[in-house]
């Protein structure tokens, strides 16, 4: 084995001098040093390898960030709805079943559904405040989510629930729904409010 | 869901990670290979001899986003020194072991492969919580759920909220849940988070969405786990290699389920009924609701069919369920038939699923009828997503084997004569979830 790693090992890199510079616009035979990229210009390093399984991790930041082309397809409508004042869910033909959240094929038959407007009031079927969130959310903790139930629609719909504390928030509580002004085509551009609220 | 023409698979041996909130000591592909050097040394196999014995590998991993590495699976292949035998990766959020699992029981029950290996991580640190928060949330409707505020405890409290609401379901009992797991990760080394709550604590620790405090809540981790499965021949090969004798623990059921992505899709009608139950225990239930998971019930009732349970707290010694949360616990009580439906929350604090012969600090009425989660589970392990549902079925091989006190350096958590137990995996708010059933043969 041992035997075997000393065949392996690369010979030693010669102290060769750098080639003179050709005429003639050859290529660079250096990579130029920039400071661009670098954020350490040390690190220690041992003087024996068999000390180098004890060296403590070297870690490091990597920024991503991307920019999406996110289309909505067949759920568009729903969007160019809320930014009218709408709200569109889905009603199968084919066995009258009602979707607050739009699907354009039915769960149960696979017939393809329609649109409907849904009712602008409801209730809260259940609900949450988030006093922590992801990230793109933490600075508008602490927010209130609930599922809105409408008559005569069989699914439930998410939404903010806002104008009210956490602990004010009860099941089976009347809600209404208001659109932002200027859309953001996100399904925040719809948001409840207490019926009670002026 | 026959077993025809499918082959008896055994689990044989298996390794897990210490659970940490971050390892930047190593990249992942190490960290699986601890796991799956402890499985070999266990079962006494030579490293180089069970690169021969090994047919192929599944990979269990969830997330791309927290490594910014796709491929990653071959990866971790490669550094084992398995290629180049066939292997696969396999995902679908909170349940990606379980589903890794139970195809590696695929590979092996049809006849592809003798001896299968299925390893499974998540290196979750490599981002910041909250933006980890932010990743898991995909794993709902970027055009609909996500926008509106994407936390996946969010969703979470909503379910639970409206189990309250149906149900009666009360904090203090979800408290029992959080109070058993984080002490029985005392006696379990392998935990993140072992600690001696009181209801109390669970209470007054920060709330993050109501109801649910950081008590009630599984924590990100960094963490790999492996389950080598083979077939009646590949197990004789291991002996014959180890010249040693291998428990015999076979997969005797698998079952899976699904739901909508979006929970406020989910319907509302009757339940789908369990072996040992009737339609009249029911009356006048909306089901699944948000309250409940189909898609648990689904795989429990296959994986219970196929391995012939009736009432599962009689059939069944013990139960690793995906606990991500306390009120999920309390949920897939009801789901696995551990109770009826609506009766989760007092069998929770009635101390049925806590172990025998440890002391909780509480008042319980009947302790250890069928411990649940007797590692700790997923609140106090801690989640490395991949790794979870192999987690599971190596805490279980342990049980069956009668090997706790070996692995734990602490007999406390062993469940004493285990001859039957269950592995319980779920992703999303319920998507995708699996039931693995593993027994001890005599």
């Amino acid at each position: 084995m041992a035997r075997r790693q000393r065949r392996n090992r690369p010979a030693a890199p010669s102290r060769r001098p750098d080639p003179p510079e050709q005429g003639g616009g050859a290529a660079p035979s250096r990579i130029p040093e920039t400071l661009e990229g670098s954020v350490v210009f040390r690190v220690p390093f041992p003087e024996s390898l068999d000390d180098l399984k004890g060296m403590t991790p070297i870690v490091v930041k990597w920024p991503y960030q991307i920019d999406y082309i996110h289309s909505f397809g067949q759920d568009s409508p729903f969007f160019a709805g809320l930014a009218n004042g709408r709200l569109l869910g889905t009603r199968c033909p084919s066995c009258d079943y009602t979707y607050a959240t739009p699907r354009l094929a039915c769960m149960d038959c696979g017939a393809p559904t329609d649109w409907v407007e849904l009712p602008k009031v409801g209730r809260v079927h259940t609900f949450t405040t988030c006093y922590f969130g992801s990230e793109a959310f933490l600075s508008e903790c602490p927010f209130n989510l609930i599922l809105v139930e409408f008559d005569g629609v069989d699914t439930l719909f998410l939404a903010r629930l806002v104008g009210v504390a956490g602990n004010e928030i009860r099941v089976g509580m009347a809600v209404q729904a208001r659109f932002v002004r200027n859309a953001k085509f996100k399904p925040t551009d719809v948001y409840f409010v207490p019926r009670d609220r002026p | 869901m026959a077993l025809r023409g499918m082959r008896p698979v055994y689990v044989v041996s298996g390794g897990v990670s210490k659970f940490v909130k971050a390892r930047p000591d190593r990249t992942f592909q190490p960290i699986v290979k601890e796991a799956l050097d402890y499985a070999l040394e266990d079962l006494g196999l030579e490293p180089g001899r069970a690169r021969e014995l090994i047919d192929g590998s599944v990979a269990s991993y969830f997330s791309d986003h927290f490594m910014r590495q796709l491929m990653a699976g071959i990866m971790v292949q490669d550094y084992l020194g398995l290629c180049p035998k066939p292997s696969h990766r396999v995902e679908g959020g909170g349940a990606t072991g379980g589903l890794g699992f139970q195809e590696g029981w695929k590979s092996v029950a049809s006849g592809l492969m003798d001896v299968c290996l299925v390893f499974g991580w998540e290196t979750m640190s490599h981002v910041q919580t909250w933006k980890g928060n932010e990743f898991i949330a995909l794993a709902s409707d970027v055009s609909f759920d996500y926008p509106v505020g994407g936390f996946y405890s969010g969703y979470y409290a909503m379910m639970v909220v409206r189990h309250m609401h149906e149900f009666g379901t009360t904090v203090e009992q979800m408290a029992h849940v959080s109070v058993k797991n984080h002490t029985n990760a005392l006696h379990n080394p392998y935990a993140q988070k072992r600690l001696k709550l009181t209801l109390r604590d669970v209470r007054e620790s920060p709330m993050v969405a109501y109801p649910l405090t950081r008590h009630d809540i599984c924590v990100m981790s960094d963490g790999a786990a492996c389950a080598l499965l083979a077939s009646e021949e590949g197990l004789l090969a291991i002996e014959k290699a180890t010249g040693r004798t291998v428990p015999r623990v076979v997969v005797t059921g698998i079952g899976r389920g699904t739901d909508a992505m979006r929970m406020s899709d989910r319907p509302q009608r009757d339940v789908i009924l369990l072996p040992h139950e009737k339609a009249s225990d029911y009356k006048g239930l909306r089901y699944p609701g948000v309250h409940s998971f189909r898609a648990g019930r689904m795989a429990t009732k296959q994986a219970y069919q196929m391995a012939g349970l009736g009432d599962p707290v009689k059939d069944l010694s013990f139960v690793e369920l995906h606990d991500a949360y306390t009120s999920s616990e309390i949920q897939t009580y009801e789901d696995m038939g551990l109770c009826r439906y609506g009766e989760g929350g007092p069998f929770a604090a009635s101390g049925k699923t806590f172990m025998p012969g440890i002391d909780y600090g509480l008042k319980l009425q009947k302790q250890g009828t069928i411990p649940v989660n007797p590692s700790g589970g997923l609140i106090a392990c801690g989640h490395p997503v991949g790794a979870t549902g192999l987690m599971q079925a190596v805490f279980a091989l342990w049980q069956l084997q009668g090997t706790i006190a070996r692995h734990f350096k602490d007999p406390a958590l062993q469940v004493k004569s285990a001859r039957r137990g269950a592995i319980h995996s779920h992703a999303g708010t319920g998507t995708y979830v699996t039931v693995s059933i593993l027994e001890r043969q005599s």
